[in-house]
């Protein structure tokens, strides 16, 4: 193991704390800056863990091609002191900065940006208040400011968004969010019991339950050193990714609708439909909540379920492929998605997107592929890869995935057959290891949702985290706007569709 | 046109023609049965497990405005609680959400104590503003659900609308984040009287498994009338619109 810092080639993984050595800032400012200069790294988690009296800062680097990910420490005695920031080299690091800023009151020198990220009940400026937020300006007579929200005109969840517009055209686009701050991570380090967790975890965003389900189970699996067998994460992988079908046609209905597709929308619709009812069959529940936890099940996947599964993508995977063939041949919807709200290559690897945002822009980053976990350890998808990322990359990015989900489920269940031998129900007692670090990833349909842990010397969790992989991609939509029409603005967010609750948390 | 009319024909029908008896999946966790005969050992096992302390330390009733339907405490018991599939939850007072053991009856709203302007006013037309207050997306996704294709709850004239001003109440998803208290208050404020408060979800009901947060603040809640509790996690789109659908008197 390398002295400075541990790589590690696992997902989940845990190892003791004292094996992170606590580097010198300015050591750990270096390798940290050393690292994230290949394009095929980026920063999974950056956090501070308040611990006697001191701020010890943990950051975690991913590596896309070596599998591995590298974890770094370093520890700070006095809150008052400006450390050189990150941000202005290594701009992905720029949130992560701002909420250490705002959790404990640090300050990074040299940030340009370092304002509030969600006005958490806990911040360290107590007088920071949300309707107050320090929105860019810039004072010309020829420009106007068009703001929406908390509140919006559909049935969403709030945040505020800030247009700078000249004339009908955006210049820049700040997003506040924060509004739907439930204080999350101090729920998850109360310890009142492990099924109370699961039940958070299926909270944090109800549309990702599966996938953050999945993340906190093997986080808690590798902390008591527990396995789930084959047949369990078989299981799980078939929850996430009917999952990521429902809610990629979900949203190709919606990016219809803004374009006024009715036809589109409405075929989608009720294909989502079938899609979610099936896992409602499968567990009683359309969003897959109680599908997942840790130990084992209380579905097993029972032949009568995988045969309503089969039944029901042979039947999804032929009527998606005819509407999306029509979808994406017709001029005016095309008109509206081609070249619209575009982030490009370089811009995605510099904010350090995740999930589809990345793969859009001709980026590999795909958790199953780069850091297997659950079953796909021994079944290997390969990541869809698109070049363009536009609005039209977003959309065909889901089409292109359901059918790729599609073939995965098909697999696994064939798979699933072969195994033998009965799941175990749910385990809600465990016996976590004291000292340890532990960190679990997983894809989402959005993207890498990344949850990590630190016990105590009784093996009490003293502390969690959680990250969605909107927390990383909300600068994406950010950028995407710029220069566009603000009327594009529906398109390019639902193309998104990114989370609130999982960034507020 | 050859292309969409082949896409329309393997659409087919997919509209549900009965909202108030259309099935659900067996599995589906609605309003729960409790035995009459848990011993006091068996209480207080669930409710050392019950993760939202939605059962009671006194008789083993369940309250349905602090579930979230996780179906552990049946797990534990088998046999002497059973979720079923029934969706109709929905009601007007409080206290109606306890399910009291040895009780099989339908949960059903309070005709009494429906307003009776509501009745008036709304009966034909009643449009919605929604507001989420640090919901988890899921019961605001249901919400959007009701006038789906499948659904259509338009079809009696209740629909979701973009602004306040147009609206006829609200509908609350979420436990009330502290960072949303003031954005519900003026929301609210910005309906024209009179006006109806629905609670979508566990978490807007209760807190539900938030209850403990620091983060919040449901002043709001405490100091309004409700009219209509829906409890859920999610609440299943057919529990609002059954929900609604007994607010307005419509059979």
């Amino acid at each position: 193991m390398n002295q400075l810092y541990p790589e590690i080639f696992e997902n989940p993984f845990t190892f003791d704390v004292g094996e992170i050595p606590v580097l010198e800032y300015d050591l750990f400012y270096d390798k940290v800056l050393e690292m994230l200069s290949d394009e095929a790294k980026h920063c999974v988690a950056y956090y501070g863990i308040e611990i006697e009296g001191s701020i010890k800062l943990i950051c975690c680097i991913a590596n896309d091609n070596a599998r591995s990910v590298s974890v770094f420490s370093t520890r700070i005695t006095n809150q008052k002191n400006f450390l050189k920031s990150l941000t202005p080299v290594c701009p992905q690091i720029h949130i992560f900065e701002r909420e250490i800023h705002e959790n404990f009151g640090v300050s990074f020198e040299g940030h340009p940006w370092l304002k509030p990220v969600r006005y958490p009940y806990n911040r360290a400026d107590e007088k920071a208040v949300i309707d107050n937020y320090p929105f860019y300006e810039i004072d010309s007579e020829e420009l106007h400011e068009v703001g929406v929200g908390p509140i919006h005109a559909g049935v969403i969840e709030p945040g505020h968004f800030r247009f700078i517009c000249n004339g009908e055209k955006v210049l820049h686009l700040e997003i506040q969010l924060g509004y739907q701050h439930r204080g999350i991570e101090t729920i998850l380090a109360l310890n009142d019991s492990f099924l109370k967790n699961c039940i958070v975890c299926e909270n944090i965003a109800g549309d990702t339950a599966v996938a953050h389900s999945i993340a906190h189970s093997q986080l808690i699996e590798s902390l008591g050193s527990t396995d789930a067998g084959d047949a369990l994460q078989i299981e799980r992988c078939i929850g996430l990714e009917l999952e990521r079908i429902g809610i990629h046609i979900g949203d190709t209905a919606a990016l219809c609708g803004d374009v006024a597709y009715q036809l589109g929308q409405v075929v989608c619709e009720a294909l989502r439909t079938e899609i979610i009812n099936t896992t409602q069959f499968w567990c009683g529940n359309r969003f897959g909540k109680g599908l997942v936890r840790p130990g084992g099940s209380n579905y097993p996947l029972s032949g009568k379920v995988m045969d309503k599964i089969t039944g029901v993508i042979d039947e999804v995977d032929k009527r998606f492929a005819e509407i999306a063939g029509r979808i994406y041949s017709m001029p005016s919807v095309l008109g509206r998605f081609e070249d619209i709200g575009q982030v490009t290559r370089s811009q995605a690897l510099g904010i350090g997107a995740v999930g589809m945002a990345a793969r859009t822009c001709g980026i590999n980053r795909d958790i199953r592929f780069s850091h297997p976990f659950q079953y796909f350890r021994k079944y290997k998808p390969q990541p869809v890869i698109l070049e363009s990322g536009d609005v039209l990359a977003r959309g065909m990015m889901r089409v292109k995935e359901v059918g790729e989900s599609i073939k995965m489920i098909r697999e696994l269940i064939r798979l699933h057959m072969e195994q033998a031998g009965n799941i175990p129900r749910p385990v809600y007692d465990h016996k976590l290891r004291p000292g340890r670090f532990s960190l679990s990833l997983v894809e989402g349909w959005r993207g890498e949702i990344c949850h990590s842990a630190v016990t105590d010397g009784s093996g009490r969790i003293i502390h969690y985290k959680v990250k969605d992989p909107s927390f990383h991609n909300w600068m994406a939509l950010a950028l995407a706007v710029r220069s566009q029409e603000i009327s594009d603005f529906p398109v390019c967010n639902k193309s998104f569709n990114l989370s609130y609750c999982g960034n507020d948390l | 046109m050859l292309k969409e009319l082949k896409i329309l024909r393997h659409h087919g029908s997919q509209f549900v023609k009965d909202l108030r008896n259309q099935p659900v999946a067996e599995l589906f966790r609605g309003r729960p049965v409790i035995s009459d005969s848990l011993s006091a050992s068996e209480i207080s096992r669930i409710c050392s497990l019950c993760p939202s302390g939605a059962i009671s330390e006194a008789d083993g009733s369940i309250d349905l405005g602090k579930c979230v339907f996780c179906r552990e405490c049946e797990f534990c018991l088998p046999g002497k609680i059973r979720f079923t599939n029934d969706y109709r939850l929905a009601i007007n007072r409080r206290e109606d959400l306890v399910i009291k053991p040895g009780s099989d009856a339908p949960v059903r709203l309070d005709e009494k104590s429906v307003r009776r302007e509501v009745r008036k006013l709304f009966r034909r037309s009643l449009k919605l503003r929604q507001v989420s207050a640090g919901g988890d997306n899921s019961c605001e996704m249901e919400l959007n659900a009701t006038g789906n294709v499948n659904f259509d709850f338009g079809r009696y004239g209740v629909e979701f609308v973009a602004s306040p001003r147009h609206a006829d109440g609200i509908v609350i998803t979420g436990p009330v984040s502290e960072n949303m208290a003031e954005a519900l208050r003026i929301c609210h404020d910005a309906v024209p009287d009179p006006k109806i408060i629905i609670l979508v979800g566990t978490d807007a009901i209760s807190g539900g498994i938030f209850i403990d947060s620091p983060a919040l603040n449901r002043k709001f809640i405490d100091e309004h009338n409700i009219d209509l509790y829906v409890p859920g996690n999610p609440a299943h789109p057919l529990t609002f619109i059954n929900g609604v659908m007994d607010m307005m008197g419509i059979r």
